[in-house]
C-alpha cells in the first residue's frame, strides 16, 4: 500500500459516508417540504405532525450529512494538491459556486425552518424547506459538473506552458452530456432514498399503531392512517423515481459506453469483444476469478449488455483487451507527464467494477419490490399487521441507500486509473508533500471518528422513530404570539 | 486593478465575514461553560437552562456563518488553485484538527438537546467548547504563519512540519483570535439575552476586551514592524481604536455598539494581515523567489471573470437573506423561552 493508495482509501471512506446522508437529505426535503405544504392547504392536522415528525427525523440526518461535507470542501487541497493545482482553474469554480449559490440557501433557510414555528407567517415558513430542497438539488448540480469533468473532460485546454488545464467555456462545463444524464439519474436516486426512508418509518410505526388497536374502530381513530398514508406516499414517490433511475440509466450507459468504453467492459468484465450481430450477453452471477481466464457466468440474459452499451441487442461491444490497445496508442504516446506511469495499466479493477455495477442495479431493484408491495397491501383501505412489514420496514431505506454507494463506487472505480480522464491519473494526482504518517492519521482519526458518529445518529434516528410523531397541537399565530412564550423547535 | 487582486481582495472579504460571524459563534461556545457553568448558574436547572439559551442565541444562524469558510475555501480553489493546494497539503494536521473539531461542534448543537440524559448533554457541551477553542486557536494559528511566511520550496511545496506553525507569533496569533472571539461572543451575547446572563456577559467582555486588546496590539505591532505598509498601520490603528470603543461602549451598557466595535476590530485584523500579505498570498521563508503571488497561484482571467459575474450576482442576494435572519430573530432571548420540556434525567441510555 503506498500513498496513493491511502490518499484513495480516505477519499473512498470520507465520500462514500457522505454520501449515505446525501441522498436521504435530498430526497426527505422533497417530502417534508410536501407535508408542511399540504398542512397549510388543508388544515388537516396529520400533515403537521408528519412534517414535524419527518422534519425532526430529517434534522438527524442532515445534521450528518453537513459536517462531512465540510471535509469534502477541504479535502482535494489536503490529499490531492497536484490535482488541485492541474485542474483548480476548472474544478474550482462550481465548488465555489455550489457554496455560494446553494449551501447559504441550505443552511440560512433550515435555520429559518427550525426556528421559524409561531414566528414567520405560515405560508412563508413552509417555503422555507421547500428552499432548502432547491438548495440540495443546485448542490448536487454544481458537484456534479465538477465530477462530470473528471470523467469527460469538456470546456478546456491544455497548458503546456503552466502545466495545468485551463477553463475556456464555463457554460460547456455546466452542460457537459454526462453531467446533464448523471444529474437527473443522481436527483431520482435521491427521491427514491428519500422516499424510501419515509416509507420504511411510516410502515413501522403504521404495523406498530395497528397492532395496539383492538377493535377496528381504534383502527379507524388512532394513527395507522396517518402512517399509512405517508408510506403510501412514500412508495409512490419511490417508484415513479425508480422509473426515473431506470430511463436515466439507460440512456447514461450508452453515453458511457461513447466516452468511456473502458467503464462498460470493466462493468461487464468483458475481455473480447463482441463484434456486430452477435450480441454480447449480460451475466447476472458470475464464478471464477474475473481476470479473463476462468470466469464461469452462471446466469446470462443474452444481448442485455450490448442494448445496455448500443441501444441495440446485437449491437457491437469493445471488449478490456481490444480497449487496451486503442488506449495505449491514443493515451499512452500522448507525450502527457500525467499519464506517463500507464505503462500496460488502462484496465481499473474488473471485480470491483463487476459486482458494483451488479449491486447497484439489484439493490435498487429489490428497493422497487419493497415500494410494489407496501403499495399493493396497502390497497383500497388495508392497513398490513404481518411481521414482514418489520423486515422491510429496515430493508427499505438501506437497500436504496447502498445502491447510491455502489453506483458511486462502480463509476469512480471504473476511471481507473484516471484521476481526470485521458488527462491525469489518479497517482500523478496525491500531495506530494503529505507524509504517509500524516495520511495514515487523518484517515484513522476519520475512520474512528464517522464510525462513533455513526452508532450516535443511528440510536438518535431510531429513539426518535420510536416515539413516533408528537400529538397534534395548534400553532400560534405569529401575529399575537407571546413573546416570552417558550421556542419551538429550540436547540 | 486586475482580475486576480479582485479576488485577492474579495478573499479577504470572505475571511472577514467568516471571522466577524463565526467569531462570535465560536466565543458563545467557549462561554458555554463559564456562562452556563457553576460559577454563575443558580443551580444544575439554571445551569441547563442558561446553557440552552447561549446556544439559542445563534441558533438559527450559526450554520449560515459557518458556509463563510466552506466559501473561502471553494473561492481559493477556483480563484488561486496554488494557494489552496500549498495551504491545505502543507497545513495538513492544523486543518486535520479543525475539521474534526467544526464537525463535533456542530453535532453538539443538533444533537445536545434531542435526549434528556445529563451525560448526554454534558457531552456535547464538551463537544461544542472545545469545538470552538480548538478552531478560533488554530485559524488564528494557520492565517498568522501565512502573513509571516513557511518554508515554500520552488515546486510551491510547503517544507515544514506541524511545529514550524507553532512558533511563538503564530502562538500569539491563536491566542489573539481566542481572546477577540471571547469579547466578540461575550458582547453578541449580552446584545441577544436579557437579565442575569446579559450583565454576566457584559462583565466578562469587559475583562477579556481589555486582554484581547493588549494581545491585539502586540501581535499586530509584531506583524507590522517586520513587514508592514502604511496602509496596514492605519487599519492597525482602527482596530485597536475601535475594540477600545467597543470595551468602551459594552461598558457604558451601550451592546450594539460595543458589537459593531469588536466586528470592526477583527475586519480591521484581517485587512492587516491581508495588506501585509500582498502582492504575495503564500510568502517563502525558504527563498523569496518561491513566494507565491497574486500573479503566480492565481487561475486564468477567463475562469476569474466568470466568477466574477457570479460573485457580483449572487454575493448581495446571500447577504440580504442572511441579513433577513438576522432581522427575524432579533429579538432579546431569556431563560423564560427555553421550554421545561426536557426534564433533566440522571443518566442517558
Amino acid at each position: 500500500m503506498d500513498a496513493t493508495d491511502l490518499a484513495r482509501w480516505q477519499f473512498a471512506i470520507t465520500t462514500v459516508y457522505h454520501y449515505l446522508f446525501v441522498p436521504i437529505t435530498i430526497g426527505m426535503s422533497l417530502i417534508v417540504a410536501v407535508f408542511h405544504t399540504a398542512w397549510v392547504r388543508t388544515r388537516r392536522p396529520e400533515w403537521l405532525r408528519l412534517a414535524k415528525f419527518f422534519g425532526r427525523l430529517f434534522l438527524i440526518n442532515f445534521a450528518l450529512g453537513l459536517v462531512t461535507g465540510i471535509v469534502q470542501e477541504f479535502q482535494f487541497g489536503m490529499n490531492w494538491s497536484d490535482y488541485s493545482r492541474f485542474v483548480g482553474d476548472i474544478f474550482g469554480a462550481p465548488l465555489a459556486i455550489e457554496a455560494l449559490l446553494a449551501f447559504f440557501l441550505e443552511s440560512t433557510f433550515l435555520g429559518l425552518w427550525i426556528f421559524g414555528w409561531g414566528r414567520l407567517p405560515e405560508k412563508l415558513h413552509a417555503s422555507t424547506m421547500w428552499i432548502v430542497h432547491i438548495g440540495t438539488v443546485l448542490s448536487a448540480y454544481f458537484i456534479l459538473a465538477a465530477n462530470s469533468f473528471m470523467q469527460h473532460p469538456v470546456g478546456y485546454t491544455y497548458n503546456e506552458a503552466a502545466g495545468r488545464a485551463e477553463l475556456t467555456d464555463f457554460f460547456a462545463v455546466l452542460t457537459n452530456k454526462v453531467q446533464l444524464i448523471t444529474f437527473p439519474h443522481v436527483i431520482f436516486a435521491a427521491y427514491m432514498t428519500g422516499a424510501a426512508v419515509i416509507m420504511g418509518v411510516a410502515m413501522y410505526l403504521m404495523r406498530r399503531e395497528a397492532k395496539a388497536a383492538a377493535i377496528p374502530d381504534d383502527l379507524a381513530r388512532g394513527d395507522a392512517p396517518m402512517y399509512r398514508k405517508a408510506a403510501r406516499l412514500g412508495a409512490v414517490v419511490s417508484l415513479v423515481a425508480a422509473v426515473g433511475v431506470i430511463a436515466t440509466g439507460d440512456v447514461q450507459g450508452k453515453i458511457m459506453t461513447e466516452v468511456q468504453p473502458m467503464k462498460m467492459a470493466a462493468a461487464e468484465g468483458l475481455y473480447e469483444s463482441v463484434p456486430q450481430g452477435l450480441g454480447a450477453p449480460f451475466s447476472v452471477l458470475t464464478i471464477g476469478s474475473l481476470d479473463g481466464s476462468a470466469a464461469t457466468p452462471l446466469i446470462e440474459i443474452p444481448g442485455l449488455l450490448s442494448f445496455l452499451a448500443t441501444g441495440s441487442f446485437d449491437g457491437a461491444v469493445k471488449g478490456i483487451n481490444e480497449l487496451k490497445a486503442e488506449y495505449a496508442q491514443t493515451y499512452g504516446a500522448s507525450g502527457n507527464p500525467r499519464v506517463a506511469d500507464l505503462a500496460s495499466a488502462f484496465v481499473p479493477n474488473i471485480p470491483t467494477t463487476y459486482w458494483s455495477f451488479r449491486l447497484m442495479i439489484g439493490l435498487g431493484i429489490a428497493a422497487s419490490i419493497i415500494a410494489l408491495a407496501v403499495l399493493w397491501t396497502t390497497r383500497n383501505g388495508r392497513t398490513p399487521t404481518g411481521k414482514w412489514l418489520l423486515y422491510a420496514g429496515v430493508a427499505a431505506p438501506l437497500l436504496p441507500v447502498f445502491a447510491n454507494s455502489f453506483g458511486w463506487i462502480f463509476t469512480e472505480v471504473g476511471r481507473q486509473p484516471w484521476l481526470v480522464f485521458g488527462l491525469m491519473t489518479t497517482a500523478n494526482g496525491v500531495s506530494p508533500s503529505v507524509s504517509m504518517g500524516e495520511v495514515i492519521t487523518s484517515m484513522s482519526v476519520f475512520t474512528l471518528l464517522y464510525g462513533a458518529l455513526a452508532v450516535v445518529e443511528i440510536k438518535l434516528f431510531l429513539h426518535y422513530v420510536r416515539k413516533g410523531a408528537e400529538p397534534f397541537e395548534e400553532p400560534q399565530d405569529p401575529a399575537d404570539r407571546d413573546e416570552d412564550a417558550p421556542l419551538v423547535f429550540a436547540y | 486593478m486586475d482580475l486576480a487582486t479582485f479576488w485577492f481582495i474579495v478573499l479577504g472579504v470572505l475571511w472577514t465575514g467568516y471571522l466577524v460571524l463565526e467569531g462570535f459563534d465560536f466565543g458563545v461556545g467557549m462561554l458555554l461553560p463559564v456562562l452556563g457553568g457553576k460559577r454563575y448558574a443558580a443551580d444544575a436547572v439554571d445551569g441547563e437552562k442558561r446553557r440552552r439559551l447561549l446556544i439559542n442565541t445563534i441558533g438559527p444562524v450559526w450554520d449560515g456563518n459557518e458556509v463563510w469558510v466552506l466559501t473561502a475555501g471553494g473561492a481559493t480553489f477556483a480563484a488561486f488553485p496554488h494557494w489552496y493546494a500549498t495551504l491545505f497539503s502543507g497545513f495538513y494536521l492544523p486543518l486535520l484538527l479543525i475539521l474534526v473539531a467544526l464537525i463535533v461542534r456542530n453535532l453538539g448543537f443538533e444533537y445536545r438537546h434531542k435526549r434528556p440524559g445529563v451525560r448526554w448533554k454534558a457531552q456535547w457541551d464538551q463537544a461544542i467548547f472545545w469545538g470552538s477553542l480548538v478552531p478560533a486557536l488554530l485559524w488564528g494559528v494557520a492565517l498568522t504563519n501565512i502573513v509571516r511566511g513557511v518554508p515554500i520550496d520552488e515546486n510551491k511545496e510547503f517544507t515544514g512540519n506541524l511545529f514550524t506553525l507553532l512558533n511563538p507569533v503564530g502562538l500569539l496569533g491563536g491566542l489573539v483570535f481566542v481572546a477577540l472571539f471571547l469579547t466578540h461572543g461575550a458582547i453578541f451575547i449580552a446584545l441577544k439575552t436579557d437579565g442575569k446572563v446579559r450583565y454576566e456577559a457584559r462583565l466578562i467582555a469587559q475583562r477579556v476586551g481589555i486582554v484581547a486588546a493588549v494581545l491585539a496590539v502586540v501581535l499586530l505591532g509584531v506583524i507590522g514592524l517586520a513587514d508592514g505598509k502604511p496602509a496596514s498601520w492605519v487599519t492597525t490603528v482602527v482596530a485597536a481604536v475601535a475594540l477600545l470603543g467597543a470595551i468602551a461602549a459594552n461598558r457604558a451598557g451601550r451592546e450594539g455598539w460595543a458589537f459593531i466595535g469588536t466586528a470592526v476590530t477583527i475586519a480591521m485584523a484581517v485587512a492587516t494581515y491581508f495588506i501585509v500579505l500582498f502582492p504575495n498570498v503564500m510568502p517563502s521563508t525558504t527563498n523569496p523567489a518561491y513566494n507565491l503571488t497574486i500573479e503566480n497561484a492565481s487561475s486564468t482571467d477567463y475562469t476569474l471573470k466568470v466568477m466574477t459575474i457570479v460573485a457580483l450576482i449572487f454575493t448581495p442576494i446571500v447577504l440580504i437573506y442572511q441579513g433577513w435572519t438576522y432581522w427575524v430573530f432579533r429579538k432579546r432571548l431569556t431563560t423564560n423561552v427555553i421550554p421545561d420540556d426536557a426534564p433533566l434525567e440522571p443518566a442517558s441510555r
